[in-house]
């Protein structure tokens, strides 16, 4: 059953194919990454120190582009009490939907991460940090977009909100992600993966929970 | 055969501000068909979510035995994807086996290759009498079941609901045109209207 709805949620988020969903959050990510050095100059030694950073605020706009079509389409068309009916609890629907989310940016984001990591001329020391850093903190972004997706669906002008709702959300991870490049031991990316792990246990209950209040409202 | 009872106790439906009816009991056993009726905003709806489990009733309670299915406005077929493929989701999930035989008697195995926002009204509702149909379950709540269909549709669906109950299933039907159902029997919402 598990199978059957990750297939399902797959075809329906990743990029490409006729109705997957688009490419524009990995070109997001890769146009910050090639904006950034115009606009504060080709200081090699600038790009360096900050290219980090940019990076992981980069990846977290691109985790949080395809929000509004993560939830409310199936909340719309029934789909999830159709689920519940077949005895499927929302807690399972959202944990399935985390994975696909987490698969349809997360590898492409890994992948970019490398091009992007050449534009703001960052060393390979500090790239294997980011990428080890993006690798833990990743799955906390896709829960957090989740939660924030479930939390939005029912509400006209969602997409404002889900906006606001992710900022202090995600600064915990941003904090101790992008803080590892500053630290030559791996603590910063330990913390970012415990506050991803948390993130990650608590979602399909708070999803759960604000879809089955978006359906009785 | 096995026996399915659908039973609702003292029911009370309140939505916002506003009870919409109160009091309501009802007692449903294998082969019995209820058609629900009453005006547009009258709880026809929220009485059959409650009695699906999707909505908390204010008051009272309710019980089933038997696997419950359900069509109302929505289909929960994916609008982007081919009415096949849609289908498909919903059959593997229940896992039935022959969903092509439920397309070729809903009418609708020649749309197969089409998305599903292309289709009309009618052939919507065909589809999601598919999708029931695949899913195999004792107990039908159908809302409003023959909006868009024409009248070679809504012979078929009045067949459907013959051979359901025949079989011993249970069949609440929430419509404000009348149908024609097996047993006959009636509930008007308006008798519990507040």
């Amino acid at each position: 059953m598990i199978g059957i709805l990750l297939k399902r949620d797959l075809v329906a988020l990743m990029p490409g194919g006729k109705q997957g969903g688009s490419i524009l959050p990995l070109l997001f990510f890769l146009a910050v990454a090639m904006l950034y050095p115009f606009a504060v100059g080709p200081d090699a030694q600038l790009l360096a120190r900050t290219g980090g950073g940019v990076i992981w605020v980069a990846a977290l706009l691109a985790a949080i582009l395809p929000l509004d079509r993560l939830i409310a389409p199936d909340l719309e068309q029934g789909v999830f009490d159709q689920l519940v009916l077949r005895g499927i609890s929302e807690e399972i629907v959202v944990a399935v939907r985390m994975m696909a989310h987490w698969l349809s940016f997360a590898p492409l984001l890994l992948l970019a991460a490398l091009p992007a990591a050449a534009l703001l001329s960052l060393d390979a020391e500090s790239l294997r940090t980011v990428l080890l850093g993006l690798l833990a903190g990743t799955p906390g972004l896709a829960a957090i977009g989740v939660m924030i997706a479930a939390l939005t669906a029912g509400l006209r002008g969602g997409a404002a909100l889900s906006g606001l709702l992710l900022i202090p959300l995600a600064v915990p991870i941003l904090i101790f992600g992008a803080g590892s490049l500053s630290r030559p031991d791996g603590a910063g990316i330990a913390l970012t993966a415990a506050i991803s792990l948390v993130l990650v246990a608590m979602a399909p209950f708070a999803g759960g929970a604000a879809i089955r209040a978006a359906r009785e409202g | 055969m096995q026996a399915y009872h659908l039973t609702a106790s003292d029911l009370a439906c309140r939505r916002g501000e506003r009870l919409l009816f109160r009091g309501l009991c009802l007692t449903l056993r294998s082969g019995d068909a209820l058609h629900v009726a009453g005006a547009n905003g009258i709880g026809k709806t929220s009485l059959l979510r409650i009695l699906a489990g999707l909505l908390r009733p204010f008051a009272g309670t309710t019980t089933h035995d038997g696997s419950v299915g359900l069509i109302d406005e929505r289909t929960a077929l994916n609008p982007q994807i081919a009415l096949g493929k849609a289908l498909e989701f919903w059959g593997d999930l229940d896992g039935c086996s022959d969903q092509r035989m439920n397309c070729q008697l809903m009418g609708i195995d020649e749309l197969i290759d089409i998305p599903v926002r292309y289709l009309s009204t009618g052939q919507k509702k065909r589809a999601a009498f598919a999708r029931l149909l695949n899913q195999g379950t004792n107990i039908w709540l159908l809302d409003e079941p023959l909006n868009g269909l024409d009248s070679e549709g809504r012979a078929k669906v009045d067949a459907l609901i013959r051979l359901h109950c025949g079989g011993g299933g249970i069949c609440v039907v929430a419509s404000h045109t009348p149908i024609d159902l097996p047993s006959g029997q009636a509930l008007d919402l308006t008798e519990f209207a507040v």
